[in-house]
């Protein structure tokens, strides 16, 4: 069994075990069972990186076995330096999410560990996938577990959310599985992505896969204006289902622009990139006001989520490779740092049960600890320089800018938004003082938040002060991604 | 006259014939409520028939017998041998549903399922239309009957009186529809009808004339839009352990008729009836999905998503006959195929689970009744779960692969409209899964209600379900055997 297979079917089955221990009378050992996954899960993706060659943009820990001979779909995996960071972020994620539920949730605690495990190896498929059968089975199967996560374990309007998730991104992914059928029927009856690559296509061909490729992923990043599920989701998901959410999910649907949008309709996506920015730029500037007058903790992030994915969807279509790059540090970034914050205000949560802005004020004097991280996250949120956030939108600025000033302009101008939303948020939420007898009796963070809590603030500063092992993997990558771009496919 | 060979093609309908009228009578000297050595009997009898018919086709021959009215080819004998298995898992789980409601008495159930097997058998292998037309009448006459089986029960009797009704009334325009076919070939031999067809001399407005009647006849059997009233109704009416049973295995043998009949028969006329069938399948899909969202009740909701799956069988059944493509033709039948094996699977698992949670005097057949399953029982929640998620056509589903099939069948078969029609299908099953979305929901979000009791069923039909749950997922993670499977059979009796 190869790495990429491994480091896939450790969490799942591992998943597998804890649904099958049944009831909540063994809550102990269920939750280390689940902690061994997790970190089992996440040793067996470090060699990935540690054995990455940097200097090729071929696919690397190749596996190709049949599955379904009769279709000629393959278990077809692979990475390259697009891909590798988001294994391990998965991974690390994952066990992130695993602690931080540890004592917060306590009906059903085996389905959400199982729940999460499972979840968490069926996004390291979606970006190890090379066969677009295999891509597809694995970018739908996370409906399922996200789905019951939601529902069972969600807010007061958790059914409405759990289903407004479903259908809204299945609706896009079924358009995406007709482009998916008829590029097979094209390709003369191949699913291979990189078949598909180097597959000659007629213009509107193109248009029309690129617009069934955009409602699958568009929905997922999500884009403006079909971001509207987003913030109704985060805001009932629990904790843990934020997180993964805005740390993983959203990243597959900007991932599967890098995978099929890009490469496999080049035409059609430098004919939409105007359409395309637009977009982004709408996202950034539009979201980032609607999030200034957000009143709820959650939907204040979740749609300061909507507004830093725009950065990425803008650098992919700006077709330079620092704005390519920087779209996919963005990812890697934001994956970080909207986990850190949903998981800070899960902390806020357990405690006062409210993610009001107003029920809280001056947490600061009774949870300094706490406030310094929150005060970090803050930080990285709003893209201050030598956090995680800043590497990213900084390097899709400077490409935006040398595409066209007015769109740099505009681009840049979403850094102010985002300083604004953020710092006004962390004014209300800790500084001041005391407003309330529920503030007053907070407790500060314990040693498990506490450890969790710094993971996440040591890989936020490190990626802030020292990108350097996250960009250099994606160099060759992305130079052989835009000269394959470049190249038209019309005949 | 009666040789060797033509034997061996009908030694398992020999067999089944033999044991229905033993089985009658040794079931006279069975006296226990539960019936449980008849029980033995029929599994025993249906294990040999199944292991027989696996062996005949794993021969891989194919034998015509009775001078050219039965076929034994490879696509019958696995449609034969899966459609035995699902009678067996249907008896599995119905027996203690049956018992309970005092349905067993005289030990009708089993002769009389096996009489309908012995229906669907001869659906299968008739090689002449009225071969045909009398194993359909011999399949639906044994269903009249066990649907009114619950003599006292009002719903079940009206079940049975409309679907004797229309189902005669189907009969009816099948028979007239044969005739009008004998009528302008001169033979009841499908071979021989194709022969005459495609000698070119025919005229074809009385060809057609007989198609349309064939086709409605076959839509009604199969239940697909505007042919589809009784389906809601007897899937309703009927007692769970029957709707099981007409709303299985029989779709096998409707999919091997209209095989039978269009391919195999009237593949010259294939513009006609690929037409026809287009109609339908998208009457189906809208149909069946958006009256399935307004149910309340889960069996009705379920007749109504049969409707819709008959629907994307049908797409499959369309997209064959492609000029000059003997290869794309064979996967469009073979993706049907699929479709309605894993349909079959998926479904023996829905009415298996309302079977489980039933109880003597409480139906379970309210989608409210699965109210917080998954407190109750988290292995039949998570089993409904897959089952319902491959119904919605989710991977890693089975479900999912027999809709990619059949999509895929589609889109290879043509142009435009093809893969607007595919966008349909798609949006459609969007809807489905809406409603199949809002079972779970109901499972795993809501609290258990207080009418809710134990679990009371025997520990065969949890061992059965279990196993039934699991090939739901471990055929969709591994799906490629059984798609190759129905290609080569497909393929084989294309050949011939």
């Amino acid at each position: 069994m190869g790495l990429l297979s491994l480091a896939i079917w450790t969490p799942i089955a591992f998943g597998v075990v804890l649904l099958a221990l049944g009831r909540d009378d063994q809550v102990r050992a269920v939750r280390w069972i689940a902690l061994v996954g997790a970190v089992v899960s996440l040793l067996v993706t470090l060699p990935l990186y540690t054995q990455f060659d940097l200097s090729t943009a071929a696919m690397q820990f190749v596996e190709t076995r049949h599955w379904i001979e009769t279709f000629n779909i393959n278990y077809h995996l692979g990475i390259d330096g697009i891909s590798v960071w988001f294994i391990l972020l998965t991974a690390f994620i994952n066990l992130i999410v695993v602690i931080a539920g540890w004592e917060v949730i306590t009906s059903r605690v085996n389905q959400y560990m199982g729940a999460f495990l499972i979840l968490s190896g069926l996004m390291i498929g979606v970006f190890c996938a090379l066969d677009g059968m295999l891509f597809y089975v694995f970018f739908e199967a996370t409906l399922i577990p996200m789905y019951l996560i939601i529902g069972i374990w969600g807010g007061p309007n958790k059914i409405y959310a759990a289903f407004k998730f479903f259908l809204y991104t299945l609706l896009g992914s079924l358009l995406m599985l007709v482009a998916l059928i008829y590029l097979y029927v094209t390709s003369g009856g191949s699913f291979d992505l990189l078949t598909w690559h180097k597959l000659p296509l007629g213009q509107t061909a193109q248009t029309l896969l690129f617009f069934a490729f955009l409602a699958a992923f568009a929905v997922k990043v999500p884009m403006w204006p079909v971001h509207t599920w987003l913030p109704d989701v985060h805001v009932e998901a629990p904790t843990g289902g934020s997180a993964v959410l805005a740390a993983i999910m959203l990243k597959l649907g900007a991932y599967g622009f890098l995978r099929f949008s890009l490469p496999v309709t080049p035409d059609a996506a430098h004919e939409w990139a105007g359409l395309m920015i637009g977009l982004s730029l709408a996202a950034v500037i539009y979201v980032g006001l609607v999030t200034l007058v957000q009143t709820d903790m959650k939907k204040l992030v979740a749609y300061s989520s909507v507004a830093h994915m725009g950065f990425v969807t803008l650098g992919f279509f700006l077709f330079n490779d620092l704005g390519v790059a920087g779209g996919i540090v963005q990812m890697v970034s934001h994956g970080f740092v909207s986990a850190a914050m949903f998981l800070g205000i899960g902390v806020l949560y357990d405690r006062v049960h409210s993610r009001e802005i107003s029920a809280y004020g001056g947490v600061v004097n009774t949870m300094p600890k706490f406030a310094v991280f929150a005060m970090l996250f803050a930080m990285a949120n709003a893209g201050l320089p030598g956090t995680a956030g800043f590497v990213g939108e900084w390097m899709v600025i400077l490409a935006a800018l040398k595409v066209n000033f007015w769109v740099g302009m505009a681009a840049a101008s979403a850094l102010i938004f985002g300083a604004s939303y953020t710092l006004w948020m962390v004014k209300r939420v800790y500084l001041g003082p005391v407003t309330n007898d529920h503030v007053r009796h907070m407790k500060d963070i314990n040693a498990r938040e506490f450890f969790f809590l710094s993971l996440l603030a040591i890989a936020i500063l490190f990626m802030g002060l020292y990108p350097l092992p996250i960009t250099e993997v994606m160099d060759v990558s992305v130079a052989e991604l835009l000269k394959h771009v470049a190249i038209t496919k019309l005949n | 006259m009666i040789d060797k060979i033509s034997l061996i093609a009908v030694y398992p309908e020999i067999i089944l014939l033999v044991m229905a009228c033993v089985i009658l009578l040794f079931d006279l000297s069975v006296k226990s409520r539960t019936r449980t050595a008849t029980f033995v009997l029929s599994m025993l009898t249906l294990a040999v028939v199944a292991a027989i018919q696996a062996n005949y086709a794993l021969s891989g021959q194919t034998i015509y017998a009775f001078g050219n009215m039965v076929v034994s080819d490879v696509m019958g004998n696995w449609l034969k041998c899966f459609a035995t298995l699902s009678v067996m898992v249907s008896l599995v789980y119905g027996r203690h549903y049956a018992a309970e409601r005092d349905m067993l008495r005289g030990g009708e159930i089993f002769s009389l399922s096996l009489f309908s097997l012995m229906g669907m058998f001869v659906m299968i292998s008739g090689n002449n239309l009225l071969v045909l037309y009398m194993g359909v009448e011999l399949l639906t006459l044994s269903s009249y009957a066990l649907v009114a089986l619950r003599r006292d029960y009002i719903l079940s009797v009206e079940a049975a009186m409309k679907y004797f009704v229309l189902g005669a009334l189907a009969s009816g325009f099948l028979l007239y529809g044969m005739s009008m076919l004998y009528g302008a070939t001169g033979t009841l031999n499908i071979q021989e009808a194709l022969a005459a067809i495609q000698s070119g001399q025919l005229k074809h407005q009385v060809l057609v004339f007989g198609l349309v009647f064939i086709v409605a006849g076959l839509a009604f059997k199969l239940g697909v839009v505007p042919f589809h009233m009784w389906i809601p109704d007897v899937y309703q009416g009927a007692p769970t352990a029957i709707t099981l049973m007409i709303g299985g295995a029989p779709k096998l043998a409707a999919f091997a008729v209209m095989i039978r009949i269009l391919v195999e028969g009237l593949m010259p006329l294939s513009a006609d009836w690929q037409q026809m069938l287009m109609l339908l399948a998208i009457g189906s899909l809208a149909i069946g999905n958006l009256a399935a969202i307004a149910q309340t009740n889960l069996k009705r909701m379920l007749a109504y998503s049969t409707i819709s799956h008959m629907g994307f069988v049908l797409i499959g059944m369309m997209s064959g006959a492609v000029s000059g493509q003997p290869e794309a033709t064979a996967n469009a039948y073979g993706s049907a195929m699929f479709y309605v094996i894993s349909y079959v699977l998926t479904t023996l698992v829905s009415f298996g689970i309302i079977l489980l949670l039933s109880r003597d005097g409480f139906e379970s057949e309210e989608i409210s009744d699965f109210a917080g399953l998954n407190q109750r029982s988290p292995l039949y929640a998570a089993i409904m779960a897959v089952c319902l998620f491959s119904l919605a056509g989710i991977p890693p589903m089975i479900g999912f692969y027999a809709k990619l099939a059949v999509l895929q069948a589609l889109v290879a078969s043509g142009g435009t409209l093809q893969i607007v029609l595919a966008v349909f299908a798609v949006m459609m099953s969007l809807i489905g899964a809406f409603y199949y979305l809002r079972v779970v929901k109901v499972m795993y979000f809501d609290v258990p209600s207080s009418t809710s009791g134990p679990i009371t069923s025997p520990f065969e039909v949890r061992a059965m379900l279990s196993v039934n749950g699991a090939l739901l997922l471990v055929l969709g993670i591994v799906p490629g055997g059984l798609m190759a499977l129905c290609a080569n059979a497909v393929m084989q009796m294309l050949a011939t």
